[in-house]
């Protein structure tokens, strides 16, 4: 049989914090009593030291487990929340991966169908002699207060490994069109959506678009709508997705749960999340339409296959959504979204100021985590240097390139400050050693009194060190959550 | 081999500022109080100094780069004034500069001064700064309280202490650090304190308090040194010398290999190792007649105590809590407050401390002078933190 084209695996990353929404509802209930009706479940929160970055990369890493990184050929990163404006996002997340300098990299922006597109274009490539690619998508999305996006939204990021080879998932068609529907829309360096009416975005976009594009596509695949087993529609209004199923002749049941009561909508990233969550409990031979919206609509069938139980028993987006964090600080929310200026006190006026060479010489072990181990000993160190920590000797010609970040690694000691600056204190931070060797002074990320201990295991994080507010440049680089 | 310090140099003169939230003082005006009782005390004039050593730590913050600052503000004409800075080991740095140079032959009287001025940073606390351009990107922008907090639990982990014990063992610390400070006039704190107030005080980097965490002051200590022959004929009887001055610094070994526990300072271990080498110290515990330490937290004082080979490894606590380094125990330590009360302007407390032992050898401690003779003091100057430190012993005496 010839290799086919589709899925070979996925990830997904939900942030740990989850905002419940009725502590959003009861803070506004004095000025907007009317987003009562929507005090219901939890929206994912990202940390204020993640962003669209640094969530791409863990589901990447989730999406990537036991696969060999050499075999990838390129990555994309499809959100509207990228924090550079110009210069590679993507790139920042090949580096924290440890790709080789010979993937090829890009960002896709623009629209809230990014990611559906960026997939369909990986797709079709992938079908011709492409190496495999990873399209990710993730969005750390922005609202105002007491706007109903607030409590809709969540933060969140996918991954697709789109290939030729195995895979879980086979592409039968893909089907776009684009029309300039403008139901909201932020202009260039602006913070925040202007939306239109939520009743017209229903009826005319939602149920008349989504529903005309729907009826095309089926057409074109040469499938009926009764043979769809997961319809997986990213839109988080209660009730849409199964009217748009019932006028095409979709079977309700076969509506994709929308992930709205455990995540909320993650923007770019939601039609690859809702796709991971629906492949997870997939069975082979199920047909999944996948749908994505935004000036336009992005079609894609999938079936299942043999494979998929490759998958779904590691269950990557059930994983994230257990790591979870309830939470009912709806002040410290609108703090770390740059909605509520607080006192901060000297400290935070620290400088920040990146050296562009330190960073690009230093890239690999910043970004990439990346120590070096003796081949002859195999003692590892951290950060890579000319002369041994343990020996003093040269490292040239006996030390290889070691990567840290995947490597478990234990707490030997840490600290909850309160006299540093954070914006979110206390600042843990401490000493961690890693199995197999290797040592490291870092940050705390995703801590708590209960889940920090000398002896307790961490997992490292891709995270913002640093903000230079100054000159708006994010410092990246890696923490250690514990593992609870 | 190197023979060593040992009573190649005498201490001719000392002064210190009083220490303290200085508003009324600039950093020159702190160096010239300090400078103008060792002066007195040394019994010269400014002509006769040959060569001069200055410590300080937060430069920019406070004088400004190189030792010219301090030539301008004490006069030195014609000499060569060299700025040092080693966290906050600086002060012992600048005393070892002077050590040498007289040891050395170099100059016959040299100078050691050490000034902070942390209180024209407007922070509580130590002021924020850069550890260099890579260390920037992947250290941690932490807090010294946060570095040293470490310690204790490392400390609990490795020897099997509980947290309330522990936490009573560095109370005990402090407690006496105050009721020393409270007899002291240059003293920056000098209130007593109870058991109770340590205990109940907020967290500042966990599970240190508020007490556990030494001073920021403003301060100025300086130190004049020549050799025993040309003290004596300059009519100095009682004779306080040099016994032993080591510094070590970690080499990255700690934070990088994982060898090191974090309960400890492996830079104090051995550089008293060295000291006691150098000066023919064989049993510390009993030979010193006290001891000032770099008590910048209540825990590093207790893990000092063992770090010195005074107290048995994991038994530092409990001499602690035993009153073996109280005013009136078998070996006083912080008889001046320490830094916990007489204040910590960096780049003055290596100096500070030296002049404590000065005082003390000399009967000249006035309320707080230990009963006994005392003929062997050292001092702990300690910088940088657990992970990356530099630690400097110096053992003076009588001759």
């Amino acid at each position: 049989m010839a290799a086919e084209t589709g899925i070979l695996a996925y990830g997904a990353y939900v942030p740990q914090r989850r905002l419940q929404r009725a502590a959003i509802c009861a803070a506004h209930a004095w000025f907007a009593p009317g987003l009562k009706g929507l005090a219901r479940g939890e929206r994912a929160v990202a940390d204020w030291d993640e962003d669209s970055i640094t969530m791409a990369v863990e589901a990447a890493r989730e999406c990537l487990a036991g696969i060999n990184r050499a075999t990838i050929g390129s990555l994309s990163l499809a959100s509207t929340t990228l924090p550079f404006a110009d210069r590679q996002n993507a790139g920042i997340v090949k580096e924290a991966l440890n790709l080789s300098d010979a993937v090829g990299v890009l960002d896709v922006t623009g629209s809230q169908r990014a990611a559906t597109s960026a997939l369909i274009q990986a797709l079709h490539a992938a079908a011709g002699a492409g190496r495999p690619q990873l399209c990710l998508a993730a969005d750390r999305r922005n609202a105002r207060a007491a706007s109903e996006a607030e409590l809709i939204q969540g933060d969140a990021a996918a991954a697709v490994l789109v290939g030729s080879g195995d895979p879980v998932a086979r592409l039968l068609g893909t089907h776009s069109v684009s029309i300039d529907f403008v139901d909201h829309f932020r202009a260039a360096g602006e913070p925040l959506d202007y939306a239109w009416e939520s009743r017209w975005i229903r009826d005319e976009g939602h149920i008349a678009l989504i529903g005309k594009t729907l009826g095309e596509g089926l057409k074109r695949f040469g499938v009926t709508a009764g043979e769809i087993d997961r319809l997986v529609i990213p839109l988080p209004n209660r009730g849409v997705a199964e009217a748009i199923a019932r006028a095409a002749g979709c079977r309700t049941e076969s509506v994709a749960d929308n992930l709205v009561e455990a995540v909320g909508d993650s923007g770019v990233a939601h039609p690859l999340l809702m796709l991971a969550s629906a492949l997870e409990s997939a069975r082979p031979r199920e047909k999944l339409l996948l749908v994505g919206f935004g000036q336009g609509c992005d079609l894609l069938l999938f079936e299942a296959t043999a494979a998929i139980g490759r998958m779904s028993r590691r269950a990557p987006l059930a994983a994230s959504l257990a790591r979870r964090q309830p939470d009912e600080n709806y002040l410290r929310f609108l703090f770390h979204r740059g909605l509520l200026e607080l006192e901060r006190g000297m400290r935070a006026e620290a400088e920040h100021k990146q050296p562009g060479t330190t960073l690009y010489r230093n890239r690999r072990a910043v970004l990439g985590l990346l120590g070096s181990r003796d081949t002859r000993t195999g003692a590892v160190q951290y950060p890579p240097a000319e002369l041994s920590v343990h020996t003093g000797e040269p490292t040239a010609g006996s030390h290889e390139d070691y990567p840290l970040a995947d490597r478990p690694g234990r707490i030997v000691s840490y600290t909850a400050d309160r006299l540093a600056y954070s914006p979110s204190p206390p600042l843990y931070y401490g000493v961690i050693d890693f199995e197999g060797g290797g040592r490291l002074v870092t940050e705390f990320t995703d801590a708590s009194s209960e889940s920090i201990a000398v002896g307790r295991m961490v997992r490292m994080m891709f995270r913002i060190k640093g903000i230079d507010e100054l000159r708006h440049f994010t410092k990246y680089y890696w923490k250690a959550a514990p593992v609870r | 081999m190197a023979t060593g310090i040992k009573d190649r140099v005498a201490i001719l003169g000392m002064g210190c500022a009083r220490f303290g939230e200085r508003w009324d003082a600039s950093a020159e005006q702190l160096m010239v109080e300090a400078y103008t009782e060792a002066l007195a005390d040394a019994g010269i004039g400014t002509p006769q100094i040959e060569a001069a050593w200055l410590s300080v730590a937060f430069d920019a913050v406070n004088i400004g780069p190189s030792g010219i600052p301090l030539a301008t503000a004490l006069r030195l004409k014609d000499i060569g004034a060299t700025k040092v800075e080693n966290y906050c080991a600086s002060g012992t740095e600048a005393f070892r500069g002077a050590v040498y140079a007289v040891a050395a032959g170099a100059a016959d009287i040299a100078l050691a001064l050490g000034v902070e001025k942390l209180k024209d940073t407007g922070y509580a606390g130590l002021p924020v700064r850069s550890r260099g351009t890579t260390l920037d990107m992947i250290g941690v922008n932490g807090s010294a309280p946060g570095n040293f907090a470490q310690l204790a639990d490392a400390y609990g982990a490795v020897h099997g202490v509980k947290r309330p014990d522990l936490k009573r063992a560095m109370a005990h610390v402090s407690v006496k650090s105050h009721a020393n400070g409270a007899k002291n006039p240059k003293a920056h704190l000098r209130r007593e304190i109870d058991l109770d107030t340590v205990l109940n005080a907020p967290i500042i980097a966990e599970p240190l308090g508020l007490y556990d965490c030494c001073g920021v002051s403003d301060g100025a200590a300086c130190a004049i040194v020549t050799t025993p022959q040309i003290a004596r004929s300059l009519g100095k009887r009682d004779l306080v010398t040099v016994k032993a001055l080591q510094v070590v610094s970690s080499n990255g070994w700690e934070s990088q290999a994982s060898e090191w526990n974090g309960s400890y300072l492996h830079t104090t271990r051995v550089a008293a190792r060295r000291a006691y080498a150098e000066a023919g110290i064989t049993r510390p515990r009993e030979e010193l007649s006290m001891l000032e330490v770099h008590d910048c937290f209540s825990i590093t004082e207790l893990v000092t105590m063992e770090d010195l080979h005074i107290s048995a490894v994991g038994r530092g606590w409990t001499d602690v809590l035993d009153g073996t380094f109280d005013a009136d125990g078998a070996l006083p330590c912080q008889l001046d407050g320490g830094l916990k009360c007489f204040g910590h302007p960096i780049g003055a407390s290596g100096l500070r401390m030296l002049y404590e032992n000065y005082l003390q050898l000399l009967g000249r401690a006035g309320a707080r002078q230990r009963r006994q003779a005392p003929s062997l003091g050292l001092s702990h100057n300690l910088g940088g933190m657990p992970t990356q430190s530099v630690s400097a012993v110096a053992i003076i005496g009588l001759a």
